[in-house]
């Protein structure tokens, strides 16, 4: 079963402006297969939002620029396709759900119209407007909301139920591919939860792949089929979630990142975060982009970018484990 | 089943109930302002009576000149005297007022429509086709409104509809700050981005999403320049450059009762009483308006 939606190979984006360039995107490749999950984890301005912008090119104009790489979606070069023809994809085949239910909802339509917007703009076959009305009720049901309320406003609902309707938008037109940014850091966690297992229900239920755009590992657990761990634009370490949270080596990052969970059943009376701050990403450090912080760091770190260590599905991109340089 | 059906039937009812409360609501606001009430009031009179003009006195009566009857102060007859021709000048004013309130209202609207697009496109489309409107507008602001309608009056002709053509160019550029000003917050906002990655194109985004959003400012806007367009609109007739003689506006009313303002000063006074109630009607109705509906002021 290898049928791959999507295949994102050696992908770089910069944000330029007149004072600076900001290498926000490094080489990056990674796969997905139709109706898998794949994680999305790093720190704020590790480039994740930057990528999922990228694939549904949406990068600011004149200042984002793909620099290199291809996207392949469905056997579609994304980044050579008109802008025209990109419309049709967004919503359709490739949704959005955004980071803050807060602002992500127009606040002078009502929540039926936002909804039935992607629909009435990606109607191929002509559907009617009580068609379409119906589609909307029945994915406001699927996502827990009365189809009664579809006529109120974004400012009726709780901050939960907003990003019930976000995820509606995105879900109308029965995507192939959802890219979720950080769908539950604006939510507190009895939402995040329920939000969480509906999006997981509706994934196996109309078969979408997911990418979940997070900085939370706990999310990753329950969520994802694939993790890949992103540090300053690159992809240091990715595999299959049983690779990331119970394989036996990894990148000195993420082994931070798991020191910087707290534990309920550990002894531990202090967490031992990752020391130091992410590299600037206009100036970015020779060699390894973590080894200023890296507790194993080495003469050749600083001035070697390592190759990948692969081990099945599993690849971590570090010293440690590239004895000898091979790939 | 039936307490199923009893609770749809119930929420449908509640919505319906808050649907109304939209407009309900920026009415209870704007009713708590007793000016505004005011302005309000007396504007729709003046426009009530303006648009009886020819019910209280036939168009004949403010053209037909009557020189018997020059010259006279108020009285039971003629409630507001006679002009310098005999004509009564209540009628005077009455028709005067419906090209005086035609201009300012159309000029209101027609350069709001302009003002309304170009500061949407520069808004949203940023440069360089922002800095290209941006710095036609500058241009046209820099030059006085009054001379700039003059300029175009003296080049077209003096008539009501180049008049209306030369005031609504000179406040165009005011409209495009202020609708610009509102689309560069929402444009930078998430839900704009939500609507693209939901494959929402530009016209539609800007239509169906921006808009709505820039509204308030526009309205208020729309409404305070009315009243600059009535004073405008008058300065330019008493200027001779309106409308043509015989047909009365509140401005050229004026202009001809100049050479009496010493005999019969009562006859500058009416037609002055009507562009100062109805430019302060309309204020007090932008203002009124503006606290209604800025929702940072609820309640």
């Amino acid at each position: 079963m290898s049928d791959v939606l999507l295949q994102v190979r050696d992908l770089s984006v910069i944000y330029k402006t007149d004072l600076e360039t900001v290498h926000a995107v490094n080489g990056i490749s990674f796969s997905l297969e139709r109706g898998k999950t794949l994680g999305l984890v790093g720190e704020t301005g590790a480039g994740k939002t930057t990528t999922a912008l990228t694939l549904m090119r949406l990068l600011p104009e004149r200042i984002g620029i793909v620099e290199q790489g291809e996207i392949e979606f469905e056997g579609q070069e994304l980044l050579a396709l008109p802008e025209n023809e990109m419309r049709e994809i967004r919503g359709e085949k490739i949704a959005m759900i955004f980071q803050d239910p807060m602002t992500s909802l127009n606040p002078v339509l009502t929540v039926g119209e936002q909804i039935g917007e992607a629909l009435s703009l990606h109607n191929f076959s002509k559907k009617s407007k009580e068609e379409i009305e119906a589609r909307v009720d029945e994915v406001l049901t699927l996502v827990g909301i009365p189809a009664g309320r579809k006529k109120d406003y974004p400012h009726q609902f709780s901050g939960g139920m907003k990003q019930r309707v976000v995820i509606a938008m995105a879900l109308a037109c029965e995507p192939d591919l959802l890219i979720a940014d950080e769908p539950t850091t604006a939510l507190d966690v009895t939402i995040q939860a329920q939000v969480l297992l509906m999006m997981r229900d509706l994934r196996d239920r109309l078969g979408t792949s997911m990418i979940m755009i997070t900085h939370d590992l706990g999310v990753v657990a329950q969520t994802c089929d694939t993790v890949a761990v992103m540090y300053a634009g690159e992809i240091i370490e990715q595999g299959t979630l049983l690779d990331i949270f119970k394989g036996e080596r990894h990148h000195p990052y993420t082994t931070g990142l798991f020191g910087s969970i707290p534990s309920l059943r550990g002894h531990s009376k202090r967490l031992s975060p990752i020391a130091g701050l992410m590299p600037d990403p206009t100036n970015l450090p020779d060699g390894c982009r973590f080894w200023p912080r890296c507790p194993h760091c080495t003469e050749r770190c600083k001035t070697e970018h390592p190759g990948t260590y692969v081990d099945g599905t599993h690849q971590v991109c570090c010293h440690l484990f590239t004895e000898g340089g091979s790939k | 089943m039936a307490t199923e059906k009893m609770q749809k039937h119930e929420t449908q009812t509640a919505i319906t109930m808050k649907k109304q409360s939209q407009l309900k609501e920026i009415w209870r606001r704007y009713k708590k302002n007793r000016l505004a009430m005011i302005g309000l009031i007396s504007m729709l009179v003046l426009i009530v009576l303006v648009l009886a003009a020819d019910l209280i006195e036939p168009y004949e009566v403010c053209i037909t000149m009557n020189l018997r009857e020059k010259l006279l102060p108020p009285s039971a007859e003629h409630l507001f005297g006679t002009d310098g021709y005999g004509r009564d000048i209540l009628a005077r004013c009455l028709h005067g007022g419906r090209v005086s309130l035609f201009i300012g209202f159309t000029c209101s609207i027609v350069s709001m429509f302009f003002g309304a697009i170009f500061g949407m496109i520069a808004g949203y489309y940023g440069d360089p086709l922002d800095n290209i409107i941006m710095r036609i507008m500058d241009v046209l602001s820099a030059i006085p409104n009054i001379l700039l309608a003059l300029a175009i009056v003296a080049a077209l002709g003096s008539s009501i509809f180049n008049l209306i053509m030369a005031l609504t160019i000179s406040h165009i550029p005011g409209f495009a700050r202020v609708v610009r000003s509102s689309v560069l917050g929402i444009t930078g906002q998430e839900y704009i981005e939500a609507a693209r990655a939901g494959g929402t194109g530009d016209a539609r985004i800007l239509r169906k999403h921006i808009l709505p959003n820039a509204l308030g400012p526009l309205i208020v806007q729309t409404t305070m320049s009315v009243s600059s367009m009535i004073l405008a609109a008058a300065s330019m007739s008493f200027l001779g450059l309106g409308v043509n003689p015989p047909q009365p506006e509140w401005g050229s009313i004026i202009s001809e009762a100049r050479e009496f303002l010493r005999t019969n000063p009562t006859m500058i006074l009416f037609p002055g009483i009507c562009i100062i109630l109805a430019s302060l009607s309309m204020n007090l109705i932008g203002d009124g308006l503006r606290d209604a509906l800025d929702p940072r002021l609820k309640s």
